[in-house]
């Protein structure tokens, strides 16, 4: 930027004013300002809104069992979102142990060892994995992928362990389930990590291949310890940008999760999610109370993402900067 | 020539993990072609002049125009059904036999949707268009300011964050406000979703002006908002739309926030401050639905969000990179 500096000297003069640039640069930066407010509004509309259930029962909102919005002669009306905060979990987690790995070897792959004909088209197939809608891997999912994984997998696998190991336990009824939910969000997180893997590591200089190639590693050992280690920080950033994406992922989830808050230790049977249970009870919401828990529990997701965000772009910044130092 | 001795296992090594990654692109690609192709293919299929110009039909009273059959309940004569074998079989007295709403038969289309997409994903492009790409204009031409770093940051926490919790704030804001789902709130809350992807994209497409551009408006003495809005915006407008049609194609496929501020409607409606139908949440309802008929307008519906999201994305892929070509 060294090259701007004259001109910029020279537009700080007097006369910028009536040439309209105070007003231009006025606009922008209102208009940009407006993306700033946005975030901040939505933390507090929500933070505002989720008070009622959170005087009324604190940490319970999010860790409490039960989840009664209705109030019977047997019990008051309670919100223990626990069962969607468990499901939102290890779907998120089955989602994140399938897909991290794999996105860490197609990084690789494009980024290393594709030939570059081959690179552009797979980079573009991958990243349409990306742009396709979240409905659609659900409907996807609902009609194709539970029935042919139920035949293939769950059922054959509960039958032979189920009663050795409980969270492999059947019966597996409808197919739908924390793992079926989980396999496909690690579909749909794949491209965000393998991307932005491939990314990082094409920002690796030349010289941490050419040196460990001189004294005579394999490719393989090339890519492992001299260009894996040194972009960790960004990969590891990328992984958090992909779980970021499964636990605020809404429509694959509430398709095929099943929808039950019972809380079952087995993979294979019905759970909830967060981001499914605002998007079913909300709009049928029977008090302001369950009106407000519901809201507690998207402020809380909402949350979450804005920390992974956070940390996800301080390590990727601090990758981009520390390489782009040693490249020079 | 002297090969350690654990050459042999090296390259061992070395084969095996660069076939793993080639495994791991594969295990991506896989799924993808198979959404693409069970998309395309059982959508194709339920797609029809009738898809197009039709409107939501009850299944049965669809199936009993069709086949000539009686409507198990006809909403005109609420008492005709009852007695009738609901079997598929001819009832005693000779009249015809009852509808079989569980055959297949067709079900009306999705005309509704598609009006409803095209206006709510439309306002809330244009709600999201200034915005974006005066923030955008600020972020590229503004670019090395302390507050750029912000609204840059602000953008990631809104593309990271769940859609859902968009839906959520206009459900706190607009609907529990105005006690009416409205299209208007869903336009704000696609709005919200789709800002970020306007505002990256103008920034990027902004940045690949060439720097000297820049530097010989500055010359012939033109103040920064005159050479910005008549050499800098025409120079990158091929990229600045293809940014805005991707995020048309992301808004039109977003579902979540929909369900909490849309809600959806079964007639082809032009209010916006009424209820809507809208492309994405059809494919949801009609996912969840017990009639086949209505399972095949799902697919569909998910054939019509894949065809615009291929297409916008193919567009996107032609116009960057004939602009990647040209600046060199």
């Amino acid at each position: 930027m060294a090259k701007q500096q004259p001109a910029e000297s020279w537009s700080n003069g007097k006369s910028v004013f009536r040439h309209g640039d105070v007003p231009f640069r006025i606009g922008t930066v209102v208009l940009a300002s407006c993306v700033v407010a946005l975030v901040l509004a939505m933390g507090v509309i929500m933070f505002v809104s989720s008070g009622e259930a959170r005087t009324a029962f604190g940490w319970d909102v999010l860790f409490g069992q039960d989840w009664n919005p209705v109030a019977t002669d047997m019990a008051q009306p309670a919100f223990g979102a626990w069962p969607a905060v468990r499901g939102t979990l290890l779907s998120s987690l089955v989602a994140i142990v399938i897909a991290a790995p794999l996105a860490l070897g197609i990084g690789i792959f494009l980024a290393e060892l594709c030939p570059p004909k081959l690179s552009t088209p797979l980079s573009f197939l991958v990243e349409l994995l990306a742009a396709i809608p979240s409905v659609i891997y659900g409907v996807w999912g609902v009609f194709v992928f539970v029935p042919f994984f139920n035949q293939v997998f769950s059922t054959p696998v509960s039958d032979a362990l189920g009663d050795y190991i409980p969270w492999l336990a059947g019966p597996v009824a409808t197919g739908r389930g924390v793992m079926v939910t989980g396999i496909v969000m690690s579909i749909m997180i794949l491209p965000t990590i393998a991307s932005l893997t491939r990314d990082v590591l094409r920002l690796v200089p030349n010289t941490q291949r050419e040196a460990m190639l001189a004294i005579g590693a394999t490719r393989w050992e090339t890519i492992w310890l001299a260009v894996v280690p040194y972009s960790r920080a960004g990969i590891i950033g990328a992984v958090m940008l992909g779980l970021g994406r499964a636990l605020g992922e809404t429509m694959a989830a509430t398709l095929l999760i099943g929808n039950s808050q019972r809380i079952s230790p087995s993979l294979f049977a019905p759970a909830t999610t967060a981001a499914s249970l605002v998007a079913n009870e909300l709009t049928n919401s029977v008090s302001t109370l369950h009106e407000s828990a519901l809201i507690t529990v998207a402020f809380a997701l909402f949350g979450i993402t804005l920390v992974l965000n956070l940390g996800a772009r301080l390590l990727i910044w601090y990758v981009d900067r520390g390489m782009a130092g040693g490249r020079s | 020539m002297n090969t350690p001795k654990n050459y042999r296992w090296r390259k061992f090594v070395d084969q095996v993990m660069r076939g793993s990654t080639v495994f791991a692109t594969g295990c991506a690609v896989i799924p993808l072609i198979a959404i693409i192709g069970y998309v395309l293919t059982l959508g194709a299929s339920a797609l029809s002049v009738q898809f197009f110009t039709d409107v939501y039909q009850p299944p049965n009273m669809a199936q009993a125009a069709a086949d000539g059959s009686t409507p198990a309940f006809d909403p005109n004569d609420p008492f005709a059904g009852i007695g009738v074998p609901t079997d598929g079989t001819a009832p005693a007295d000779g009249t015809a036999p009852v509808a079989d709403v569980y055959a297949g038969g067709p079900v009306g289309g999705v005309l509704h949707g598609i009006i409803g997409t095209l206006i709510i994903t439309g306002m809330g492009l244009l709600f999201a268009l200034p915005i974006g790409i005066f923030a955008g204009i600020y972020l590229s031409e503004y670019r090395n300011e302390r507050y750029a770093t912000i609204v840059r940051f602000c953008c990631d926490v809104l593309s990271g964050s769940p859609s859902i919790v968009a839906g959520v704030v206009i459900y706190i804001l607009v609907v529990i406000r105005s006690h009416e789902f409205s299209a208007i709130a869903g336009s704000l809350a696609l709005m919200i979703l789709m800002i970020p992807i306007v505002t990256r994209t103008t920034e990027e497409m902004l940045k690949l002006v060439p720097e000297s551009m820049r530097e010989a408006a500055r010359g012939l003495g033109a103040p920064t908002w005159y050479s910005t809005f008549t050499v800098i915006i025409p120079a990158a407008l091929p990229g600045i739309v293809t940014g805005v049609m991707l995020a048309f194609a992301r808004g039109a496929g977003e579902t979540a926030p929909l369900i909490l501020t849309v809600l959806g409607s079964n007639v082809i409606s032009t209010n916006l401050f009424a209820p809507m139908a809208s492309l994405p949440l059809l494919a949801y309802r009609y996912t969840e639905s017990p009639y086949p008929g209505e399972n095949t307008l799902a697919w569909g519906a998910a054939f019509v969000l894949m065809m615009l999201v291929l297409v916008m994305n193919i567009l996107v892929r032609v116009a960057t990179r004939r602009r990647a070509g040209a600046s060199r």
